[in-house]
């Protein structure tokens, strides 16, 4: 099979082409370094099924980060029959650089200037004719987030591949690598020749809007209000959406499942209906908040104000062992941890990586948002609800930090902070719904896998054995309860939230799900119910120890990938559990303590 | 002899030389960094956070530290 491969320096606009070709909803993002691992995807091109790759960005061939490791072990070795070298066309003066320094190693190459939007607005002019000529390759001016010129690179490389017969050499391109330079020169000669940038850039809103994003006292203030006023949005408008969705399910199962399954069995209904279906319809009603906050997230992401976010908050990391993008991955981890997590790979220095990796799982993701809406729509009145949401981010943000601070020594670096500041961007509409979708993917996914099988086994253990009155502490869930009581008692968790506790480690999603099961109820009957048990101060305690002990299973699993050590993944694992006992101690006791 | 770091906020530059490691060499070089090239100074964080540089189209912050491996002419 042929193979094409996507390259370029960072934030080029690679997975946007990708995604455009290949119809994939490959991550996009205004921050250098979402990309960090190969993705592939099948394509017809010019009658032949093609294998399309999209690599991570690189910014020259020398890089040794992980994510560009990731990149020469591609070329080192796979063959390829074809690059299409995505190059910034207002930054064409310096990102030439890499194109020459792979056309040194005798890829055939089809040479995309990206973005040929921002370099018209900018004033910039690229003879690509001359160009190619000059380069002896073809060059096509595109912008792969409209659209524009795709059939055009897309003819090129049919040509390309149909002429060709042998594809590159890994082993020799190994070699080449090793030696090459003097592009200095060449790279100048061509910009001098080929291309015209005017002295001042034609556009400035970004410097305007940089004026007051990135003003000496108003930057970090804008910054906290803004994510103040976002969550608030998610919640005011996420929360009655969830309810109204929880009430439809509800209904759903009274008029018709309920009819449904009156003739059967009470084992099998009990499975049906007070397990799988309370348990998913409650996860599922959150479905429209995930997706609300996801969209909000992916305008966040391609916004480019992340790297406004590192460049206000780096001189405070720096005082904690991390550095400006340590903080984003931070803000990264409020969609998910994993992807976070993989993010690091932009990192030379493992010691910051793994400082990093260490803080990221106290990042308080959107499967925890949904346990704290849900149990905060239980048992806060509404005007200190979002207040004890906001309270939960506070206490994010404060574990991180505290954690970064006592392991910092431990995780000395001297890592470089070099970032660049790309210009601000908006998603269109169509990237916005791709991403939403994607989400939205992902989460039926994860409730396909790990929700139904942990429903139907909360409900096991909460019903069975037979004899005993459904979550009685006779129950199997019950003695498990019990066997943790002497460590969940001081910390006001009782034995029924112990058991969501438990399965909450799998996934969080699991949590509000297990707590329908447990408690046979959904929607507003499961909420009256839990608030007739638990008083704020066990719900705060619970949900103070759902944010700090591990986030899930596939957080733990790609912390022990991207750090290549079990011993690390124990460290965080223990860390997090004890750092979420004493925690939910201290907050439970003094609360005690005070009368509340 | 100056140094990037001892520049101020709208002041300009001539990059007169380089002096890091291999990777940070090369990593300045991609995104800007040559000898002979001009930059600005665009603005600096709070509490001596990092600075702002353009050169050419590209903006690029950078923390003190790395900007004290740069050696400019200012003009
Ligand atoms: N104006 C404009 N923006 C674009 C174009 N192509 C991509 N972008 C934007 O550029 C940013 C980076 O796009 P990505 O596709 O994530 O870039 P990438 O090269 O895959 O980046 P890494 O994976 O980080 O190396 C996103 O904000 C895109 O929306 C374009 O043609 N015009
Ligand atoms: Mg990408």
């Amino acid at each position: 099979m042929k193979r094409i491969a996507l390259l370029g320096m960072p934030n080029t606009g690679k997975s946007t082409l990708f995604n455009r070709i290949s119809g994939a909803s490959a991550r996009v993002g205004n921050w250098p370094g979402i990309t960090v691992d190969l993705l592939s995807a099948k394509i017809l091109l010019g009658g032949h099924i093609v294998e399309l790759i999209d690599l991570p960005g690189i910014y020259d061939l020398h890089g040794f980060s992980e994510d560009e490791q990731v990149v020469r072990h591609f070329l080192t070795h796979n063959p390829v029959d074809l690059l299409v070298v995505l190059l910034n066309s207002t930054q064409i003066d310096r990102q030439l650089s890499l194109l020459l320094q792979l056309k040194k190693l005798g890829f055939p190459i089809v040479l995309a200037l990206n973005m040929a939007d921002e370099a018209k607005r900018a004033g910039i002019t690229i003879n690509t004719e001359s160009l190619s000529t000059a380069l002896a390759l073809p060059v096509i001016q595109i912008s792969a987030k409209y659209g524009d010129g795709l059939p055009k690179v897309l003819q090129a490389a049919t040509e390309i591949i149909n002429q060709q017969q042998a594809k590159t050499n890994p082993q020799s391109i190994a070699l080449l690598l090793q030696e090459e330079n003097e592009i200095e020169h060449e790279m100048q000669a061509l910009v001098q020749r080929h291309v015209q940038i005017p002295a001042t850039l034609n556009d400035d809103t970004t410097d305007k809007i940089d004026k007051l994003l990135l003003h000496k006292w108003l930057g970090l203030p804008l910054f906290f209000g803004a994510m103040f006023i976002l969550f608030q949005l998610i919640f005011t408008v996420g929360a009655p959406i969830q309810e109204g969705l929880a009430w439809i399910l509800d209904l759903f199962r009274a008029q018709l499942l309920d009819p449904l399954f009156a003739g059967t069995p009470h084992w099998l209904s009990g499975l049906m209906l007070d397990g799988i279906y309370n348990g998913v319809a409650t996860v599922a009603a959150f479905v429209p908040i995930i997706i609300l906050f996801f969209l909000v997230m992916s305008m966040v992401e391609d916004s480019g104000y992340l790297s406004r976010a590192a460049f206000l908050m780096d001189a405070i990391m720096a005082k904690m062992g991390l550095d400006g993008r340590s903080f984003v991955m931070m803000l990264m981890g409020f969609g998910c941890n994993v992807p976070a997590i993989m993010g690091t790979r932009i990192m030379r220095s493992r010691a910051i990586r793994l400082l990093t990796m260490l803080v990221i799982p106290l990042s308080l993701c959107s499967a925890r948002l949904q346990v704290f809406i849900f149990i905060i729509a239980a048992l806060f009145a509404p005007k200190h609800a979002a207040l004890a949401l906001f309270a939960l981010y506070v206490m994010s943000f404060f574990t991180m930090f505290l954690t970064a601070v006592l392991f910092q020594n431990q995780y000395k670096n001297t890592e470089p902070f070099i970032l660049e500041l790309p210009p601000y961007r908006f998603p269109t509409f169509r990237q916005i719904v791709l991403r939403g979708s994607h989400e939205v993917k992902h989460f039926l996914n994860r409730a396909s896998k790990f929700i139904i099988l942990g429903v139907m086994l909360v409900w096991f253990l909460s019903n069975f054995p037979s004899t005993a009155a459904p979550a009685s502490l006779d129950t199997y869930a019950g003695k498990i309860g019990l066997f943790f009581a002497p460590l969940l008692d001081p910390i006001g968790i009782n034995h029924e939230l112990a058991i969501a506790l438990i399965f909450g480690f799998v996934a969080k999603e699991i949590v509000v799900g297990a707590l329908a099961v447990i408690y046979g109820l959904q929607g507003d009957a499961l909420m009256a119910q839990m608030a007739s048990q638990i008083d704020w101060v066990q719900a705060m305690s619970f949900m103070l120890f759902t944010l700090i002990y591990t986030p899930c299973l596939s957080t733990i699993a790609t912390i022990r990938n991207e750090s290549k050590s079990t011993a690390f993944m124990w460290l965080s694992i223990a860390w997090s559990l004890a750092l979420a006992w004493i925690v939910s101690f201290v907050f439970y006791q003094s609360a005690r303590y005070l009368g509340f | 002899m100056q140094f990037l770091s001892q520049l101020k906020a709208g002041q300009r530059a001539i990059i007169s030389a380089i002096e890091a490691d291999e990777f940070l060499f090369h990593r300045l070089s991609a995104l800007g960094f040559r000898v002979g090239r001009p930059l600005s100074i665009m603005r600096q964080a709070n509490f001596g956070g990092p600075i702002q540089v353009r050169l050419g189209t590209t903006d690029v912050i950078l923390r003190a530290s790395e900007a004290q491996r740069i050696h400019i002419n200012a003009i």
